[in-house]
């Protein structure tokens, strides 16, 4: 089993506010992971550590067997990210789209075709590879940006809320594309505040106050909080903390 | 490479797809270019002219005679009140009131000398100083006139006289547009250039989407360079459309080595849109990149020679001009366009302009930091 | 109704923290006009002087030398003597290193004394029509200079002389023209980019939506938003006015209290012109570039501060009477300089009060159909 990412006592510090502190986990490849956590917990701020936005104050972490103090353009080569707030471009169309970011990370012309052609049939949107994707509905534009984060078949995709303000059918089917690269190997590391999601993971962390206070399997943590529902064991963590938005 | 070749497709397609923008950066330029150096002219003519007339002579008739034939003036009125003509000023129908005093002919001709009062609305001291010196030397060519008749009846010898011919260069005419059509024209460029690189950036920041290039395998220098070239290609667009709205419009035909110009110019929007660049790196929202981008091209442009002349200014101030690209585009315009200089009149512009560009961009790539 | 002007004042306290958080623009906002000030009280002239010259003497004679002299003496010109070849002008010229050449032909004295004249010639660089008009009139002064100097057989300066009275300024400062110049510029680029920009940007993110969906007037909000706005320009004028006064000498003659009047009224119609471009723009982007690029220069050039209005040909005084900042330019002078009432400038005023309705009700009837 490899461990695609590797954390030791990764912390960063704002001055003298401790945003992350000294997390430690591990991901092993092929595996999807949960980063759950209230808000203002520092889930993003960690994230954006691992996906080379951010520089940590101490502790060791590697993605890909890369480290990410010094050796972040690799990581970037192998990883995906989608971000809740923006991936595609609304005023440039969903083939454009596809070529733009599948040529940044260096895919061929024919390559590029190919994949492409791939894409749209896949999300059933052949007939509107030509729109602009400002038109087309939240789902839809969802699962575009999961399938160009993962283009280039890097081998950890990170997704940030990927899923929020969509119907359940549709995180559904999200989700089914996840399944499906999970099997050819990719590994998925993912923020959520669906509960019900949480459920879909291998393993997740929760973290509270910038530190991880609960790591494992759905199950495990189920039995460990005397929980019936992810819901009621994020509940029992969450309510501790001291940290939240604002 | 290629990335960058990706990052150039994307910029232009979002581009020429902004249906808003697109006319605003091509027609508001042409259409101030088109208005603008008609309404920037020094020229003082019609000036208004109020006249007390203590002393209705054939003297008298004569000079004003002279001073309306010049042409710079038209007389609005003529009256034996002081009072009245001051009135007039007041009311901004005169600009000058000429006091001729009574028995002016009678003491002249016995000898004495004569002083005329002129009186200028000197709000405006560019045209009251020029419409000063127009009188007077009107009156003071008379004068001599007066002198030389005068002589000439005592039965003097001729005095010797210096004949001073002026010709003037490269604007035979003395059209005041051949002088600010350049300038304008870089003025404009420089703004399209500057505004357009500084806020492009920032609303990606603004709006989020240069995180997700940040996480992407692109290169810092890449990614800036593909913003830049974009605007660079416009820039000399639109600088090619103010060349052609120049010779179709005003007449002017580049005296130059058009190379030479464009040269230039592909070495000056570097620098420009280094400075939009470095603007960006400085600014949080558009909102800001718009204020901090209007203040430097407004101290450019009064700084720049457009309407005031460098040798002028203080020394503090003519350091200040030299600190400012525009002042060495708009030279470069004027030299080349219109007066026909070469790479080696423009030589030390080139070098100022290429240490612009060269510190602008060095210094916003340093700012820009994908990683914190 | 004491609901909704509470309901006002919270969304004043809303605008007016936006605003004061933003310190990179207050910067901006508050420095400019002081900037301005400074550069146009300081830096910038009309006069024409320290120019370069060239002086082709061929002659080489005592007349040659003395009148070289003499244009050395004087503080318009930098000699550089050369007795080289005209190509020597075409260059210099192309260099930028002359701007006019005096030439003197060979038996330039001995023609004088022979033959009673002879001929100086006088080439100028056209490109700048201005400075070489000005130039030539320097060198022909000094010429005459000379020969009242040398050839009087009486020594007797009888004849005419003009005396000259400025009027309203004395020293022929140039703060006279271009302080309420400034005003006028400073606030109505102001005012116009920044209501324009905030209302954008509201209808961008969205929360303008918000906005109306809540039981709130849209007046009420477009007016919370001019507020802050109002009282910043205030301020902005008050600090022009102060510099004015105590820096640059150039005190209020007329009513400061009629002042501030009206440049209220001003303000009310630049930020209802801002609203006007405010309506139509659909992004930040384009409200900016309408602003920035579309109007700083027209206002610089239509507001009259920078160039006589009656120079300009009829139709763009036709166009410069649609530019508030116009009339607002007039009525400042009048209450700054000349010291005139309200009685004077009714006119004026109800001019500029009527742009300002104007704007205003097209803005707030497409406002609601708009976003309906």
């Amino acid at each position: 089993m490899e461990t695609v990412i590797k954390t030791e006592r990764l912390s960063k510090h704002f001055g003298n506010f401790i945003a992350v502190n000294e997390i430690t986990f591990n991901v092993e490849r092929g595996e999807i992971f949960g980063f759950l956590g209230a808000n203002g917990a520092g889930k993003t701020t960690a994230m954006r550590m691992l996906i080379g936005l951010s520089k940590p104050t101490s502790g060791a972490a590697s993605i890909a067997g890369f480290d990410v103090y010094r050796q972040t353009e690799q990581i970037k080569r192998n990883i995906g990210y989608m971000s809740q707030r923006f991936s595609l471009y609304e005023d440039l169309t969903v083939m454009e789209n596809i070529r733009f970011f599948g040529g940044i990370y260096g895919l061929r012309e024919k390559m590029l075709k190919a994949k492409g052609e791939k894409i749209v049939n896949e999300l059933g949107l052949a007939s509107e590879r030509n729109k602009l994707v400002a038109s087309i509905p939240l789902g839809w534009k969802q699962k575009l940006a999961f399938s160009v984060a993962v283009l280039h078949d890097p081998k950890i995709v990170f997704l940030d809320e990927p899923t929020g303000g969509v119907d359940p059918l549709t995180r559904r089917q999200f989700w089914d594309l996840i399944y499906a690269r999970t099997l050819e190997g990719m590994t998925v590391f993912i923020t959520t505040h669906y509960m019900d999601e949480a459920e879909y993971c291998n393993r997740l962390s929760i973290m509270v106050d910038g530190r991880i206070n609960a790591l494992g399997s759905p199950s495990e943590l189920r039995q460990q909080y005397a929980a019936s529902s992810m819901d009621e064991v994020f509940f029992k963590l969450a309510r501790e903390a001291r940290r939240t938005d604002n | 490479m290629r990335t960058i070749r990706f990052l150039l497709e994307k910029e232009f397609r979002q581009i020429f797809r902004n249906k808003t923008l697109l006319p605003i950066i091509f027609m508001v330029p042409v259409v101030q270019l088109l208005i603008l150096p008609l309404a920037a002219n020094y020229e003082v003519k019609n000036i208004n002219l109020a006249v007390v007339n203590h002393d209705n002579s054939s003297t008298t008739r004569e000079l004003l005679s002279s001073i309306t034939s010049s042409g710079y003036f038209q007389l609005t009125h003529i009256g034996s009140s002081f009072n009245a003509a001051l009135n007039r000023i007041e009311s901004d129908e005169a600009d000058l009131v000429l006091e001729i005093p009574s028995g002016f002919e009678r003491d002249l001709i016995s000898g004495e000398s004569k002083t005329l009062l002129v009186a200028v609305n000197a709000i405006n001291g560019v045209k009251a100083g020029l419409g000063a010196a127009y009188l007077s030397a009107i009156i003071s060519n008379y004068n001599q006139k007066l002198r030389l008749e005068q002589w000439d009846n005592a039965g003097s010898a001729t005095l010797p006289v210096i004949n001073v011919t002026s010709s003037n260069w490269f604007n035979p005419y003395m059209r005041y547009q051949l002088f600010m059509v350049p300038g304008i024209l870089a003025i404009l460029v420089t703004m399209i250039g500057g505004y357009l690189s500084a806020l492009n950036i920032v609303k990606e920041k603004e709006t989020g989407t240069i995180e997700q290039i940040n996480v992407t395998p692109i290169r810092k220098h890449h990614f800036i360079i593909g913003k830049l070239i974009p605007f660079w290609v416009l820039g000399l667009v639109i600088f090619t459309l103010g060349l052609i709205v120049g010779w179709a419009v005003y007449g002017i035909i580049p005296a130059g080595n058009l190379l030479v110009l464009y040269f230039f110019l592909a070495l000056y929007l570097s620098a420009v849109l280094g400075l939009g660049l470095l603007i960006s790196t400085y600014a949080e929202t558009q909102q800001q990149a718009m204020f901090i981008s209007f203040f430097f091209v407004m101290i450019f442009i009064l700084m720049s020679g457009l309407f005031t002349p460098v040798e002028s200014m203080p020394t503090w101030a003519q350091t200040v001009s030299h600190l400012n690209p525009v002042t060495y585009f708009i030279e470069v315009m004027r030299m080349v366009v219109l007066k026909g200089s070469g790479v080696r009149d423009i030589l030390p512009h080139i070098g100022a302009v290429l240490g612009f560009a060269i510190v602008f961009n060095a210094w916003a790539i340093v700012n820009y930091h994908k990683t914190n | 109704m004491p609901a909704s002007s509470s309901q006002l004042l919270t969304f004043i306290r809303k605008e007016f923290a936006h605003v004061l958080r933003d310190r990179k623009t207050l910067l901006i906002l508050f420095g400019l006009p002081i900037v301005q000030i400074i550069i146009f009280g300081f830096a910038l002239t009309n006069e024409v002087k320290n120019a370069s010259i060239l002086a082709v003497d061929y002659a080489r004679d005592e007349v040659s030398s003395e009148i070289i002299s003499k244009l050395k003496a004087s503080k318009y010109f930098d000699v550089e003597t050369t007795s080289s070849s005209h190509l020597d002008i075409l260059s210099g010229f192309q260099a930028g290193s002359a701007k006019l050449a005096v030439v003197f032909p060979e038996n330039f004295a001995s023609d004088l004394r022979h033959f009673n004249s002879a001929a100086l010639q006088v080439i100028t660089d056209g490109s700048d029509p201005n400075t070489a008009n000005t130039l030539t009139n320097y060198v022909r002064s000094i010429v005459i200079d000379y020969q009242s100097e040398n050839f009087t057989t009486h020594g007797n300066a009888s004849g005419i002389r003009a005396e000259v009275r400025m009027l309203y300024n004395p020293q022929l400062k140039g703060a006279h023209n271009f302080v309420p110049g400034v005003m006028a510029l400073v606030l109505m680029l102001i005012c116009v980019m920044m209501t324009a920009v905030s209302i954008v940007r509201e209808k961008e993110l969205g929360t303008m939506e918000v906005l109306l969906v809540s039981p709130f007037k849209p007046e009420l909000v477009i007016l919370s938003k001019a507020i802050p706005y109002l009282i910043l320009s205030l301020v902005n004028v008050a600090s022009i006015l102060f510099l004015s006064v105590f820096v640059l000498e150039l005190p209020v003659k007329g009513s400061v209290a009629l002042l501030f009047a009206e440049s209220t009224l001003f303000i009310f119609t630049s930020l209802a012109l801002g609203l006007f471009i405010s309506v139509r723009a659909q992004t930040q982007q384009t409200a900016m570039l309408i602003s920035l690029l579309g109007m700083l220069l027209p206002t610089l050039l239509f507001s009259g501060f920078m160039f006589p209005i009656e120079n300009m040909p009829k139709a763009l005084q036709i166009i410069s009477n649609v530019v508030p900042a116009r009339w607002y330019y007039t009525i400042v002078k009048a209450i700054m300089i000349k010291g005139l009432g309200i009685g004077a400038l009714w006119k004026e005023t109800l001019i500029l009060g009527g742009m300002g309705m104007f704007f205003l009700v097209v803005s707030l009837k497409n406002f609601k159909i708009r976003l309906a």
